[in-house]
């Protein structure tokens, strides 16, 4: 089977003047090709160490990752990565940012901006080209920053708990739109989340990671209906709260085996 | 029930009473800020007067020493004669042309090294201890060593000039440099960017209103390279004029000299910061 993204067991470990500190140890991830995969686990286990070492921020120690069969070696155009906040940048126009990706990596063409267009669109941004990030709320700014990587067309999308920082309504709102813009793309995702409810309600699998250091303990497949169900419809279903019981029963044990 | 709220104009528009108070509540507002700025500006004028009056009358009435301290329609009446004559402006021009420089090469190389040390690292680690030492350094000694390197005049001046602002602006914009967020530097890595990529669209223009504010510092700094820079070598500007005065023993002359400098000196402050508005305005 080929895969859209696969970490071969790698290991990372963070070296200081402190110290050698062991962050993750024989991670093996296979993420199928339009699959959204989370992570979930206490702070600490490792969670954005395995987003950016995908996204080809930092080499791992040992170990390697593969995109779509090819070996990774440093950031990619078709693995796009959104942090916890928009980091729009303040000093320019939203235009001037959505399109910061596409100047980097010098893809500027009549089709490329018309796609940024469409995106502005259909994420309900049109018309505010001109605004400066700190005129707009946190939710726009959020989907201007999704602009800004869907831009790209990436493969892969990482997704760094993009949704953490905004109020509960507006979360729900734009868990909704990402979702549907990463299906009809087709595309693959990788979310990072301390959310178990938002980690259920996206995901086809939710990956629970152990600390100290960080592995992978379990695997839960998320079954049909919910795994199809759009986020705010799959937490009404009966299933639902049957699995953040068998998750949040697995991370108590994480927790617990902290402390012996 | 609406109508208790809300009555219609004439011409139409809806006008409710939370708008209506909400207006008198701004009026009150303005009104009592209007009232206490005035307060404020009496105060300004009469201390203003006030410290001129009292001057003009001891210096009439010879309470204090004409000749050292002089008084202002006599002040006034040499720099209007001066003026007349035209042999004011020029050593205007020349001292503000010197600070200008000063100021505009002090933050521009001041920006330069910074830039140089924020791109290597190894850099910044050997150049701390003389950057350290430099900065400690009361600048305006190095005078002498200018004068005789450069020669007398404005070179040795703007030399002077730069010496007192560029060390610190290094150490101001290369600590804004440093402290941009990480994140923004993410933004630009995970579109591919290198270390160019990262100064050009994120390092320097989050940098930028810092860089424009060292520019307001530098101004005051470099009126004082610039004057003190004139008390050693110049022909002419507005430091000459000081130490002609003192050497020739007219006090008046030194007196008005000083004036001139403080307001030519507020002018240019006040362009740089108006400037400063002007850009960080859409940050």
């Amino acid at each position: 089977m080929s895969y859209a993204v696969e970490v071969l067991n790698m290991t990372h470990v963070y070296v200081t003047e402190q110290g050698a500190m062991l962050a993750v140890e024989d991670i093996r991830l296979g993420v199928r090709p339009g699959e959204f995969v989370s992570l979930v686990g206490p702070s600490g286990c490792g969670k954005t160490t395995i987003l950016s070492v995908i996204a080809g921020l930092i080499q791992p120690t040992s170990g390697s990752v593969r995109i779509q069969g090819q070996m990774l070696s440093g950031p990619s155009a078709r693995v796009g990565y959104m942090l916890q906040q928009d980091y729009l940048f303040p000093w320019t126009t939203i235009w001037n940012n959505v399109m910061t990706g596409l100047e980097i990596t010098r893809q500027v063409s009549d089709e490329t901006t018309a796609y940024v267009r469409q995106l502005l669109r259909q994420m309900g941004l049109a018309g505010l080209e001109d605004r400066y990030p700190t005129q707009l709320s946190g939710g726009m700014r959020q989907r201007a920053a999704l602009v800004r990587t869907l831009a790209l067309k990436p493969d892969v999308l990482l997704l760094d708990e993009p949704f953490s920082a905004l109020d509960y309504q507006t979360k729900l709102t734009l868990e909704e739109l990402v979702l549907d813009t990463l299906r009809a793309g087709r595309k693959t995702a990788i979310l990072v989340t301390h959310d178990l409810s938002e980690a259920i309600a996206m995901s086809d699998r939710v990956i629970v990671l152990g600390r100290n250091p960080g592995r992978i303990r379990r695997e839960i497949e998320i079954p049909e209906p919910i795994r199809s169900a759009m986020p705010l419809e799959a937490r009404e279903l009966p299933d639902f709260h049957r699995l953040f019981r068998e998750l949040w029963q697995e991370l108590l044990e994480t927790e617990g085996e902290d402390e012996r | 029930m609406t109508e208790s709220i809300a009555k219609k104009q004439e011409d139409g528009r809806v006008e409710r009473a939370g708008d209506r108070i909400a207006a008198e509540a701004l009026a009150v507002y303005m009104r009592a800020r209007r009232r206490s700025g005035a307060w404020v500006l009496t105060a300004q004028l009469l201390i203003l007067f006030g410290s001129i009056g009292l001057w003009e009358i001891a210096g009439r009435h010879k309470w204090i020493d004409v000749l050292i301290f002089s008084y202002p329609s006599k002040v006034f009446g040499l720099l209007w004669e001066n003026l007349l004559e035209g042999t004011l402006l020029p050593h205007v021009w020349v001292t503000v042309l010197e600070t200008l420089c000063g100021f505009l090469l002090g933050t521009l190389c001041g920006t330069l090294l910074a830039a140089v040390i924020w791109w290597s690292p190894f850099l910044a680690r050997v150049l701390d201890p003389f950057i350290v030492v430099l900065n400690s350094m009361p600048k305006v000694a190095l005078g002498p060593i200018f004068i005789v390197a450069i020669g007398p005049g404005l070179g040795s001046i703007i030399a002077t000039a730069l010496a007192v602002t560029v060390i610190i602006t290094t150490l101001v914009v290369y600590t804004s440099f440093k402290e941009v967020d990480a994140n923004y530097v993410k933004v630009v890595r995970l579109f591919g960017g290198n270390r160019l990529t990262v100064f050009r669209r994120v390092i320097l223009p989050a940098s930028f209103p810092t860089i424009i504010s060292t520019l307001k510092v530098n101004v005051g700094l470099s009126w004082v390279g610039v004057i003190v820079g004139e008390f050693l070598v110049a022909r002419e500007g507005l430091g000459y004029l000081i130490i002609y005065g003192f050497q020739v023993f007219n006090f008046t002359l030194v007196i008005s000299s000083l004036f001139v400098i403080a307001l030519v000196a507020t002018l240019m402050y006040q362009a740089v910061a108006y400037m400063e508005g002007k850009l960080s305005r859409r940050l």
